[in-house]
């Protein structure tokens, strides 16, 4: 009886502390998140509701907002003279090739660069591998502006780039590496004889305002330049990511492999591939994500040469709203948009076909 | 032992083309480490020179014992042949001197208070959002944690200008606040926290819970401390990321050059058009770099285990 009753009064009690338990958890929960919620609201959440705004009035920018008359809600008109089929299609166009040229020269070859040499380095006999993970991350802690300065120096008319190349190669005449708008694929085109007047008239069909062969240019040599900094940096911190899960595949699953008979390169195919896909399609991201954007590197590098092949549409962005003769900066949201949803798009699209989610092929 | 002779045949092409593998492995590995590092030798070394040296004879690396100044007695600049010869040069500060004397001592000061500043921040808040998410039921938990996987999508170009705005009607463009605040707490620190706090076991707060302590002593007295490698991560990336930071710079300081932080501060010192002060700029990126240089070098192991606190298990 006694025992039952103070059975029953102990869980009546339990229940209470249970309930306040929560109630101190709800309100303690919200004071921790609160500061950290207000400043991701207002300075993330509030601004991209802002841009997506403005995108839709013709507020250039210039007129106080105070004023009752300082800009009107002009639906699409900002997307159609940008996107659709206004004044400005073959800028944007022109940044998109430009920005697409960047990504796929990017991403792919950093990606692979980056396994490579997560494989060497994390390969038993090798010695220094400290050293080596040192160096090839030393590049990603660096500023992103200082790296665009040490590769215009080293892609100077008379920098160490042409120093080397002419060192190597008495024959050889200096490029302007970094004011030289060719495009890649049109030296390629050129080497076998392919020219603008002899590919044929096909060629100067107008896709959203720009000639097939603008689209088929490639990246110019001016933007090569900036790839091979993307490359160059960003290689190495990849490399890391990869040598961390390497580290983490465990030993026995090799072993096991070993005493099956396969061979190295079937280990690599069939063990080590399938298992790093995860961390494949993390750096895959990480590359679209990172390339899509790039502002910091064109910024420098971009010279009024240039500016038709090294604009990306980030840059653009940025120009229309603030470098602009006319700056607008209603259409720049528009465009800043229009970024957002081919990164979104990018990024569902290669979940598609690298399959994050999916653990095998 | 008849058995075995056969097999040692193609064992042994098999050990040269295991040779011929290791060998082009290794000059792969030696021959990237050459691409990554010879860069910042060569910009170390020309940061020493005049600007004439530095656009016409980048290679000469290795500095003689005796300095120069970049202008003779008449005020003339020295030619590249007087400072260079062979792989050799004679090394000059003048380049140093002249940022030194320019803004570069404040635009460093701001670069260190803005990037500690948000630091401090971004552990106490991200730590904080980061523990109430792993552990604490409160209404709204699944709505924000979507919200802060959701910004982790925005691209910064697209915050550019309505921050530009926000701030400009806050009346906090061009000041230190108005970079502090927007910077203040990020998804990824959150994340981060989060992951590490879940991996503690509960049972360490529910024996402080059975004490009575209530949650704010139990997360800053035993959790908290508790963090310190997820918070090192934290703080190195945060610091890194800030002392690097241009785009944020340039939108929320770029109108006060008293106010520039040091990448900022660089695009201004290259000089206007095509033509580089390269003695000034190189000299400015040696010292952008080289705080973080050192921090890189004392506490790289931290660096690198951040790597794997980010959440890479897919």
């Amino acid at each position: 009886m006694s025992a039952d009753s103070r059975f029953s009064s102990s869980s009546a009690a339990k229940a209470t502390t249970q309930a306040q338990q929560q109630r101190a958890d709800a309100i303690a929960g919200l004071t921790f998140v609160g500061p950290a919620m207000l400043a991701l609201i207002v300075f993330l959440i509030l601004p991209l509701l802002v841009a997506l705004y403005f995108s839709f009035t013709n507020w250039s920018g210039t007129r106080p907002l105070d004023q009752p008359d300082a800009y009107e809600v002009v639906g699409f008109k900002n997307y159609q003279r940008w996107v659709i089929d206004g004044r400005r299609v073959d800028d944007f166009y022109r940044a998109v090739r430009n920005t697409v040229y960047y990504v796929l020269g990017v991403v792919p070859i950093q990606t692979v660069i980056a396994l490579l040499l997560a494989v060497i380095v994390n390969q038993r006999w090798l010695r220094g591998k400290s050293f080596y993970r040192t160096a090839f991350y030393f590049p990603s802690i660096t500023s992103s502006i200082v790296v665009s300065f040490i590769f215009l120096f080293l892609f100077s008319a008379g920098g160490p780039i042409n120093a080397v190349l002419s060192l190597l190669s008495p024959a050889y005449e200096p490029v302007a590496w970094t004011t030289n708008n060719d495009g890649v694929l049109h030296l390629l085109l050129e080497t076998v004889g392919i020219t603008e007047d002899s590919a044929g008239a096909w060629v100067e069909i107008e896709i959203m305002d720009l000639e097939i062969w603008d689209w088929i240019a490639g990246p110019s040599v001016a933007m090569s330049t900036i790839m091979a900094l993307a490359i160059w940096t960003t290689s190495g911190t990849l490399m890391v990511i990869y040598l961390s899960a390497l580290q983490g595949i465990p030993s026995s699953v090799y072993e096991a492999a070993e005493v099956d008979g396969a061979s190295n390169w079937a280990q690599f195919r069939h063990i080590t591939l399938p298992l790093l896909k995860p961390t494949t399609f993390f750096v895959v991201t990480l590359g679209l994500i990172g390339t899509f954007q790039v502002f910091d590197q064109i910024y420098v590098l971009q010279n009024d040469q240039t500016g038709r092949t090294t604009t990306s549409v980030a840059y653009l962005v940025y120009a229309t709203a603030f470098e602009s003769s006319s700056p607008n900066l209603a259409e720049a949201s528009a465009i800043a948009i229009v970024l957002f949803v081919i990164i979104f798009v990018a990024t569902i699209l290669q979940r598609r076909f690298v399959g994050g989610d999916r653990a095998e092929d | 032992m008849t058995a075995i002779a056969p097999a040692s045949k193609p064992r042994s092409a098999s050990h040269a083309l295991r040779l011929l593998f290791k060998a082009l492995a290794l000059g792969f590995l030696f021959a990237f480490a050459v691409i990554e590092i010879a860069p910042f030798a060569l910009t170390i070394a020309n940061s020493f020179k005049c600007d004439a040296a530095v656009e016409n004879r980048p290679m000469p690396f290795i500095p003689l014992p005796e300095t120069v100044t970049c202008r003779d007695e008449d005020g003339e600049y020295i030619a590249a042949d007087e400072q260079v010869s062979g792989i050799f040069f004679s090394p000059s500060v003048d380049g140093y001197r002249r940022v030194l004397n320019d803004k570069l001592p404040r635009w460093a000061f701001n670069t260190a208070f803005l990037s500690i500043a948000v630091t401090i921040l971004r552990v106490i808040f991200d730590s904080m959002a980061g523990y109430a998410l792993a552990r604490l039921k409160f209404p709204g938990h699944r709505a924000f944690f979507f919200i802060i996987l959701g910004t982790m999508m925005i691209p910064g170009v697209v915050l550019l200008i309505p921050r530009f705005l926000l701030l400009k009607q806050l009346g906090l463009l061009n000041s230190y606040q108005g970079y502090i605040v927007t910077l203040a707490a990020d998804a990824f620190g959150i994340l981060l926290m989060k992951q590490f706090f879940e991996s503690i076991p509960r049972e360490v707060e529910e024996a402080a819970m059975v004490d009575g302590a209530n949650r704010f002593v139990i997360f800053f007295r035993i959790v908290l401390p508790m963090a310190t490698p997820a918070l090192t991560a934290l703080t190195i990336f945060s610091f890194q990321g800030n002392w690097n930071n241009f785009m944020d710079a340039l939108i929320i300081l770029g109108g006060n050059t008293d106010l520039y932080n040091l990448p900022l501060g660089l695009t201004v010192l290259r000089g206007s058009g095509l033509d580089v002060q390269y003695d000034l700029v190189l000299a400015g990126s040696v010292i952008t770099t080289l705080p973080m240089a050192l921090i890189f070098l004392f506490f790289q192991r931290y660096f690198v285990e951040g790597i794997s606190y980010t959440g890479l298990k897919g």
